[in-house]
């Protein structure tokens, strides 16, 4: 298990640096300076280098970018070219928000896909198993902005059950209402996702000989299916979901658009539209961080359902 | 005398297209699929015959109206006729899709191929640089590319092929793989047959089927793609229309002309759940462990 962690931490090493190197390629070989982008067309020549120097942008390159990487984690993100902020304040402003969002709807996801996987898969070939097949595939085809505004549209605007602008204040109850709406409309998708792949993963494990040893001694077959199958199969539904994750945060940029809701969504279309580079930089590091956290979990989990990834 | 006895072999099990045609007719609902995609194809190639209005045409007396006999959707903010608009979106998404579609399964394929039979410190390099790229969101990727590359055709495709590289690659690369120890295989080594003939002539066609069902799979997902971007506003320039585009316009009007971004979107799950449906469908009748159970 440790020798296992240290090669997947090591991963996740390598893929933050390689991704922060890419950062710093990507916004160098971008056309336009920087500095007239700031300073806008009609600045002069002497404001512009007073910027570059400002920005650091005189240095040789190879120093710029061992200053940008000891600032990357250092956690000086530089700032905001719109605002004026620091980056790094205004994306932890509101990464709760986004945080929230997806781990509500992947909470959603796991708690109806897995059931409706393992009941397909038990009845597999029947009417149950049809249904939930077609119904999953539905669901993994709504791009979710389109699940979002028609759920918008039937219950927030024409029921009026749900506020149209989904940003909460204080009380339990308002959180709820607030949230609702959004997770669904994003849990959608993961839980049509991890239904697929429950039920796949649940179909390998039931034709395994352990389980028919374990029906021909008589375990009743709700033990098997739920405590000795499903524990086999939640191998790969665990790493599915440790890859969904990416999906989900990154789908989660629509669904905040289209509730009007605060997070990281809102705040990279912004920077994209004002073309502020520090702050793409910063989101950039900080989607690459989520995403290399959540495998990292996900590899975790393993170790905790699985007791044989200890060998690997 | 001697009786010349004639063993009867048994019938070889169809390979290749032939099974994959066979099986895929056992599957009703990836004829579904097929059906739908052929459709929403010939609407799009036939889009200027079938389109009642031209979809740029602009009648301020006819603003956001609901459907009618002449205008079957409604017509949107600049009184442009929805149908219309719709049909000629398929185009733009159609192309956009297969165009980017196309280019991740050339790329993805050649260096997963390439990744398996070469193995070693390439194979290594290669796939671990496929697993970064797929680990970032590749909306988020696509969104940054064509922001800062600007919201045109070509760019557009090629930001939506670069995040749908490391699937094709990785897919590619297990079977090559596997079939880089067969005996046929080792026989064109024998031969003398370089690499690239071997790889191209022996090993592609074998693993062209799984390819093939992941580009189904991967248009939806292109087109999907598209769409969001277009949504966000990064799609092509109006007045072109794209289903993405009239849902984002529309969605300005949805307090009041809610069908202006439901009816794009309706449109976009319709082909996206066909092409899964198909594409499903493909995989079902690919997969050997599947096969022999159906």
């Amino acid at each position: 298990m440790t020798a296992f962690l240290i090669r997947r931490i090591a991963f996740a090493f390598v893929t933050l640096f390689a991704v922060l190197t890419l950062v710093f390629v990507i916004v160098r070989i971008l056309p336009g300076d920087p500095a007239q982008i700031i300073l806008g067309d009609q600045a002069s020549r002497e404001a512009i280098e007073a910027m570059h120097i400002r920005l650091g942008l005189d240095q040789p390159i190879a120093l710029q970018y061992a200053s940008f990487l000891s600032n990357a984690l250092r956690g000086d993100w530089g700032i905001s070219m719109v605002t004026g902020r620091p980056v790094l304040a205004e994306v932890l402003n509101v990464l709760p928000w986004t945080i929230e969002l997806t781990l509500v709807s992947l909470a959603m996801g796991i708690a109806i896909g897995v059931p409706l996987g393992v009941w397909a898969a038990v009845r597999r070939n029947r009417l149950v198993d049809y249904i939930v097949r077609i119904a999953s595939l539905a669901g993994l085809s709504f791009p979710a902005f389109v699940s979002a505004i028609i759920l918008l549209f039937l219950f927030a605007i024409e029921l009026r059950w749900f506020p149209v602008i989904s940003a909460h204040k204080g009380s339990v109850q308002a959180w709820t209402q607030s949230i609702t709406l959004p997770a669904v409309s994003l849990g959608l998708n993961s839980a049509a996702y991890i239904t697929r792949v429950t039920r796949s993963a649940m179909l390998e494990v039931l034709s395994e000989d352990y389980v028919r040893t374990a029906r021909a001694k008589g375990v009743p077959q709700r033990i098997v299916v739920w405590r000795h199958a499903l524990r086999n199969a939640l191998i790969p539904i665990i790493t599915v979901a440790g890859l969904y994750l990416s999906t989900l945060i990154g789908n989660s940029v629509l669904t905040e658009i289209v509730f009007s809701r605060p997070g990281l969504g809102k705040l990279i279309v912004g920077a994209l539209n004002q073309r502020d580079y520090t702050m793409l930089e910063g989101m950039m590091v900080i989607y690459t961080l989520a995403v290399v956290v959540g495998n990292l979990l996900s590899d975790l989990a393993y170790g905790f359902v699985d007791p044989r990834v200890k060998l690997a | 005398m001697t009786e010349i006895v004639l063993i009867p072999t048994p019938p070889r099990p169809p390979t290749g297209l032939a099974a994959l045609l066979r099986a895929f007719n056992a599957n009703k609902s990836s004829w579904i699929g097929l059906a739908i995609v052929v459709l929403v194809v010939l609407a799009a190639v036939f889009a200027p015959l079938l389109a009642p209005h031209d979809p740029l045409e602009q009648n301020i007396l006819d603003r956001l109206k609901p459907p009618t006999a002449d205008h079957l959707l409604g017509t949107d903010y600049f009184g442009r006729d929805t149908l219309s608009r719709l049909l000629y979106g398929a185009r733009v998404s159609l192309i956009i899709g297969v165009g980017a579609t196309l280019i991740a399964m050339a790329f993805g394929t050649a260096i997963g191929m390439l990744a398996g039979w070469r193995g070693g410190r390439f194979d290594a390099v290669a796939m671990q640089a496929m697993d970064m790229l797929l680990a970032f969101p590749s909306l988020i990727l696509g969104l940054i590319i064509v922001a800062m590359l600007g919201p045109s055709m070509p760019n557009i495709i090629a930001a939506i092929a670069l995040t749908s590289i490391p699937t094709f690659a990785r897919i590619a690369r297990a079977p090559t793989i596997a079939m880089k120890g067969r005996d046929f295989i080792e026989a064109g080594r024998a031969l003398g047959f370089s690499d690239m003939r071997i790889l191209t002539r022996h090993i592609l066609p074998n693993i062209f089927p799984e390819i093939l069902v992941m580009a189904t799979l991967w248009l939806a997902n292109a087109i999907r793609t598209e769409a969001s971007l277009a949504f966000i506003g990064l799609g092509l320039k109006p007045p072109t229309p794209t289903w993405g585009g009239m849902i984002r316009e529309g969605f300005e009007n949805i307090l009041d002309s809610a069908w202006l971004a439901i009816a794009p979107g309706i449109a976009i799950l319709i082909v996206v759940f066909a092409l899964n449906l198909l594409g499903d469908g493909l995989r079902d009748a690919v997969d050997p462990k599947l096969r022999n159970e159906t």
